[in-house]
């Protein structure tokens, strides 16, 4: 199955994300942030980051979560390529990220995203299909 | 499709009426001509023109200008103004991007004049203006207390650093300092982003474009704006950067607990927002100063390196080159302004996502040299075909609470763009039309391409004969830079 598919936002890009379990869901998100961003087969696992975000719920968990690797990304230049999950409750998650910071004769920029934004977000589970819809603002 | 969702009524050739059903406190108004409704009403922009309909306290109409697409919470394209006691303000009815906006500079150059010339222009503006992932010039450092004064003077900071003079801060809106900014209710996170972005591009739409004056529709309102034809003009497009975002962003989190906190309903959550005289609306509104005012200080700071790529790539001074400011002015803010409402002189709450502010003439907040016809407004268009200086007009005051369109506004969703220009060479082309082009990245190139936006010249004809602008000149570009 597919980790993820990009639907056609008019001015925005947005992704319908896929995951067995929560953990996977959320994991598959952060990976399709940085497909849309990077060339991923271009990206090697050399720093590490302990991340720890909060929300009133699974939907703006999952905002504050990209968000957060955005923010990292935009400051302190870096691509992550892996993800892993510790531990996720509906109110907050903590994870170890991989990746490595931008170099312009290694890697490229296909699309610089501005924000993770609210509109049309949605989480749904039926069983061991877990399915979210996040719009990006580029 | 769309249809059966809501209905829409025909005002007269330009206009069309969302009567007030269920939940809109008052109808909502789209400007548009009969074949660019029907692009329009393909996605579901109609539908936010009526969830902001929704919002408490809007005055009037929910507005849609004729550029208007799909955006997040409220539409692109939209203007509404609440009340500012019973109304609501939105971060979402600002955007990310606050303050993005345009700036027209005029020079005392002809086309001819730099013709042969325009590789080295393009070269040394694509050298000295930094764009793309992590580039910043090293000579532009902030501290984060000086970071704080650009966030509460906007331009005039930049202006008392040497970037620009004093009479450059006269033909922008508010004089390039929005008054309310507190930088202490900016997050260290939106700090951190911005410190290193001052005096940058960004990446998508963004642009620095050379152009000249190939069409004059009214000569005697372009000799005051000093627009002649073939004068080689520059137009800015960029916003407050990663600072912007995060100070959106941080205050998004604010308004959805706001929101329940006052108890107002969302269709959707990225309409979330808070009462305007409320501590949550107060501080959203300050801490969106700080962004507009570091907005304007991008755009002042690019300016002053485009002065300086005009001299190093033509070898000519500044007395030569003349470059100086039409017009800047926002599009994606929230102000408050005194309108009439009901006979009644009101102060309102305007929101302009992806609109421009467009004054009639004799208003107080316009320059002086402009009172006879109006505040400029610069409509840019694709990087292929052309861009338009309109004038505010007094219709725009009454009808649009002074407000017009900002730009083509997409038909075609990045992918699609992307997908439409496969194998083709995009730079090339426009080169064939005489247009140079230097971007960061190619994906921005094939994703900007004309055909993924409306006909500049459409949405211009709508608000012309809607009677809220009025259409001075038309720009062709010669060399533009994009992110």
């Amino acid at each position: 199955m597919n980790k993820y598919i990009l639907i056609d936002h008019t001015a925005d890009i947005g992704i319908d994300v896929f995951g067995a379990s929560l953990q996977e869901l959320f994991v598959n998100a952060a990976f399709a942030l940085f497909d849309i961003i990077t060339d991923l087969s271009k990206t090697e696992d050399k720093i590490a980051y302990k991340i720890s975000v909060s929300g009133i719920d699974r939907e703006q968990l999952l905002v504050s979560w990209l968000s957060e690797l955005l923010y990292l990304h935009d400051v302190k230049n870096l691509l992550f390529k892996d993800f892993c999950i510790e531990g996720i409750t509906d109110n907050q998650l903590n994870a170890t990220v991989w990746g490595e910071a931008f170099r312009e004769d290694k890697h490229v920029i296909k699309t610089e995203i501005k924000a993770v934004t609210y509109h049309c977000l949605s989480i749904i589970q039926e069983d061991h299909h877990w399915k979210a819809r996040v719009i990006f603002d580029i | 499709m769309t249809d059966d969702k809501y209905k829409i009524q025909k005002i007269d050739d330009y206009r069309w009426r969302i009567p007030r059903e269920g939940k809109m406190h008052v109808e909502g108004i789209v400007y548009a001509d009969e074949h660019m409704l029907k692009e329009i009403q393909k996605d579901e922009s109609l539908q936010q023109v009526i969830n902001v309909a929704c919002l408490p306290g809007i005055i009037r109409h929910s507005l849609a200008m004729p550029d208007i697409h799909w955006g997040y919470g409220f539409p692109i394209g939209g203007v509404a103004a609440f009340d500012v006691d019973e109304g609501v303000v939105s971060p979402g009815g600002v955007g990310y991007d606050i303050n993005c906006g345009v700036r027209l500079l005029r020079t005392g150059l002809h086309r001819i004049e730099i013709i042969n010339k325009l590789e080295s222009l393009v070269n040394t503006l694509f050298a000295n203006i930094p764009s793309g992932v992590g580039s910043h010039r090293r000579d532009l450092k902030l501290s984060q207390q000086e970071e704080k004064n650009v966030l509460r003077d906007g331009a005039r900071w930049a202006v008392s650093q040497g970037y620009g003079t004093k009479e450059d801060l006269e033909y922008i809106e508010e004089k390039g300092c929005i008054r309310g900014a507190d930088p202490e209710l900016v997050s260290d996170r939106a700090l951190e982003r911005g410190r290193t972005q001052l005096g940058t591009l960004g990446s998508g739409n963004h642009f620095v474009e050379v152009g000249y004056v190939s069409e004059i529709y009214d000569e005697e309102i372009a000799r005051v704006l000093g627009l002649e034809r073939d004068g080689i003009t520059i137009v800015v497009h960029t916003g407050s950067r990663g600072l912007g975002y995060q100070v959106c962003d941080d205050f998004l989190k604010v308004m959805i607990n706001a929101s329940r906190k006052y108890n107002i309903e969302l269709s959707d959550r990225q309409l979330c927002c808070a009462p305007v005289n409320s501590q949550e609306g107060k501080e959203y509104l300050a801490a969106m100063a700080c962004a507009a005012n570091y907005a304007f200080a991008n755009r002042q700071v690019i300016t002053h390196w485009v002065r300086e790529s005009f001299g190093g790539a033509l070898h000519i001074s500044p007395k030569e080159s003349q470059i100086s400011l039409v017009y800047d002015v926002g599009h994606n803010i929230a102000k408050f302004e005194e309108h009439i409402v009901g006979g009644e002189k009101r102060r309102l709450c305007v929101h302009r996502k992806g609109a421009t502010r467009a004054f009639p003439p004799h208003h107080p907040n316009i320059p002086d040299v402009y009172k006879s016809v109006g505040q400029p407004v610069l409509i840019p268009g694709d990087m292929g075909r052309c861009s338009y200086v309109l004038v505010g007009t007094e219709k725009a005051y009454t009808d649009t609470f002074g407000s017009t369109c900002h730009g083509a506004g997409r038909v075609m969703s990045r992918g699609q763009a992307t997908r439409s220009t496969k194998g083709r060479n995009i730079a090339e082309e426009l080169k064939a039309k005489g247009i140079l082009v230097r971007a960061d990245s190619r994906a921005t190139l094939v994703e900007e391409v004309s055909e993924a936006y409306k006909d500049v010249t459409e949405v211009v004809g709508v608000v012309e004969h809607a009677g809220i602008s009025k259409k001075i000149v038309q720009l062709k570009p010669m060399c533009v830079i994009k992110g």
